[in-house]
């Protein structure tokens, strides 16, 4: 599962020794210590259960059919292949990975640079943009259903009602957001929740820019725009795909607002809730498990290109 | 001493009066400010609804237009406390707090040395290590759920929260080790070996040349390992019944069609959040650091 990163040497390794000497290998071992805890639960943790999502995959088993559990080749492949569930969630998962990213990103982005001016109040609004980060995603799934999309008494539709009453209309538009638009409904409560984190990551980054040389930029004439264009947005531009790679580990295996808002229902089941519920609720061990494996294996394609991005943002501090 | 109270001011004057001075305040400057202002108060909205609402009586959430200025009750609460119902969600926090408790501490003592190992005492091909962290990080949880569950219903140790932390222990210990190796790495060597080679003992410096960097990395990591423990749902829903039960499993099956029951919702929703609200607005600064990964100090 690793990806291979060529080491930098500068630091760590003793510098070319006799090679085999009793001295050098104790020394090693005694460096590695310290990190085989870790190493060690992280592999018996992350890496058996695979193997044995793996084994099961190419297995018959069904917990309501406990009596035909055998070797099963690769039937539960072509199921998984064939089925129109599972070429659905592969598509939402993209979708919404891809949409939340982009959107909490833009967000984020916008307000950075709205919050890296000095203004009246800024620390307030700081705090009111991170506040949705902090709610429990379970919570905020349950408030936006309840209390915000609700078609009677949600707070989107009160407000319609009283905007309209405002120019004397008793007869508003009440839509049920979650019916008219059940996987926006469930992204825009995600992007409420991941806005934030993209907005510190981007605000971070603006601080962290060096400000003598945009000074001395302005003072020479340029515009902001230019400053944005030929300073700004390269410094930034590793902050933006730090965000968006982090942002995409954590949205790619969103459950908890699908489960809570709609239960996966009107085409929001994405990968993680389709393997649930395949798992939990058709007890379809086999069928699961090689969903499982294909979810795993599309990961790590895009996790290749992903990591490729951490590592060359790596090699700049390391070489630093 | 005049002389010296009338010097001080002296240069500060001229450098202020001889820097390029800044437009006080243009119309287009007060527009971004205001413009700020309506994002902050769009993003804040929903949750002071939340907790507006939680403080409501249920007649009153449920009107259209909402009653922003109905009276005030904690009638919400106190269903939430299992005033009717006789569902308590003490055991529930008290679950949530096991596990997300159990796995911080854990972490920390599996993160740091294996930092120590990637950062100040280097081992050969470190960074693959750390890839590979990272790397586990990236498998998708859900595949990794039926074999988990299976080989826990086969052990007798399903519905355990403990079990449940350590769990959570490997779900977040990759962060933890790339967070405390960024903070490990800030650690000056020279000034350990400089201790070192005048006789400080290894209290001595830790205390003086290590904890000044990592304390704050460690304290970054503990929330950050905290609130995801505290938040997760999935393993918890699949993997606990009603001993090890947490609090977004409680969350989720506290909503029941009959009557009702929006402020009640509301109030759960704000108390089930309450400790990740109060951790995180009081290290806002260890936020940023331990969601970069440490990459943004």
């Amino acid at each position: 599962m690793s990806v291979a990163v060529e080491a930098d040497r500068t630091r760590g390794g003793p510098p070319s020794q006799q090679p085999g000497t009793v001295l050098r290998r104790t020394g090693d071992w005694a460096r590695r210590g310290p990190l085989l805890p870790a190493l060690i639960f992280t592999i018996i943790v992350t890496q058996i259960p695979f193997v044995i999502t793996l084994i099961i995959s190419f297995m018959d088993w069904n917990a309501y059919y406990p009596d035909e559990r055998g070797f099963a080749g690769l039937s539960n492949y072509r199921r998984v292949f064939t089925d129109a569930n599972m070429r659905s969630a592969l598509v939402v998962t993209v979708v919404m990975t891809v949409t939340v990213v982009l959107v909490s990103l833009a967000i984020g982005l916008g307000v950075a640079l709205l919050l890296d001016r000095k203004f009246r109040g800024r620390g307030i609004v700081r705090t009111m943009m991170i506040a949705p980060f902090l709610i429990v995603p379970v919570a905020a799934a349950l408030v936006w259903k309840h209390a915000i999309y609700n078609p009677v008494y949600g707070l989107l539709n009160g407000a319609i009602t009283w905007i309209w009453s405002l120019f004397g209309s008793d007869n508003p538009p009440q839509p049920d957001w979650i019916t008219a638009a059940p996987l926006p409904a469930v992204e825009a409560t995600i992007v409420w929740q991941w806005t934030p984190f993209m907005m510190l990551i981007l605000l971070a980054g603006l601080q962290s820019r060096p400000l003598d040389v945009i000074e001395a930029a302005s003072i020479d004439g340029a515009s902001s725009w230019q400053v944005f264009r030929y300073m700004t947005f390269p410094h930034l531009r590793q902050y933006l795909e730090l965000a968006a790679l982090l942002g995409a580990i954590y949205i790619v295996q969103e459950f908890d607002h699908v489960f809570v808002i709609t239960s996966g229902g009107l085409g929001t089941a994405n990968l993680p809730y389709a393997i649930y519920q395949t798992f939990y609720t058709a007890h379809d061990y086999g069928r699961a498990s090689a969903m499982g494996v294909v979810t795993v294996i599309l990961t790590i394609i895009i996790a290749t290109f992903a990591l490729r991005v951490v590592s060359s943002l790596f090699r700049e501090e390391a070489g630093r | 001493m005049s002389s010296v109270t009338e010097v001080g001011p002296i240069p500060a004057q001229t450098t202020s009066a001889g820097a390029p001075k800044r437009k006080r305040a243009r119309p287009g400057s007060v527009l971004l400010g205001v413009l700020a202002w309506i994002i902050g108060i769009v993003f804040i909205v929903p949750a002071l609804w939340m907790v507006l609402t939680s403080f409501h009586s249920e007649a009153d959430a449920a009107t259209n237009p909402p009653s922003v200025f109905a009276p005030l009750t904690l009638q919400g609460y106190r269903e939430f406390f299992g005033a009717s119902s006789g569902a308590s969600p003490w055991p529930s926090l008290a679950n949530s707090l096991s596990a997300a408790v159990l796995s911080t501490i854990v972490v920390l003592l599996l993160a740091i040395p294996a930092a120590y190992a990637l950062s100040i005492k280097r081992i050969r091909r470190w960074t693959d290590v750390l890839f590979f962290f990272l790397s586990t990080k990236f498998l998708p949880v859900v595949a990794g759920l039926l074999p988990v569950y299976l080989i826990l219903q086969f052990t007798g140790l399903l519905d355990n929260i403990w079990v449940l932390g350590l769990l959570y222990t490997a779900m977040n210990l990759p962060i933890a080790v790339w967070m405390m190796r960024s903070f490990l790495a800030e650690v000056p060597v020279e000034m350990l070996e400089a201790a070192a080679m005048d006789g400080a003992g290894l209290v001595l410096t830790l205390r003086k040349v290590v904890a000044p960097v990592v304390a704050p990395g460690i304290a970054a990591t503990s929330l950050i390992v905290f609130i995801f423990s505290w938040n997760e749902l999935l393993f918890a829903r699949v993997l606990t019944s009603t001993v090890a039960q947490t609090s977004p499993v409680f969350l989720t099956g506290f909503v029941t069609s009959q009557g009702l029951f929006l402020a009640k919702v509301c109030a759960a929703a704000f108390a089930v959040s309450l400790p990740v609200l109060i951790a995180g607005f009081a290290a806002q600064d260890k936020l940023v650091q331990g969601l970069s990964l440490g990459a943004v100090k």
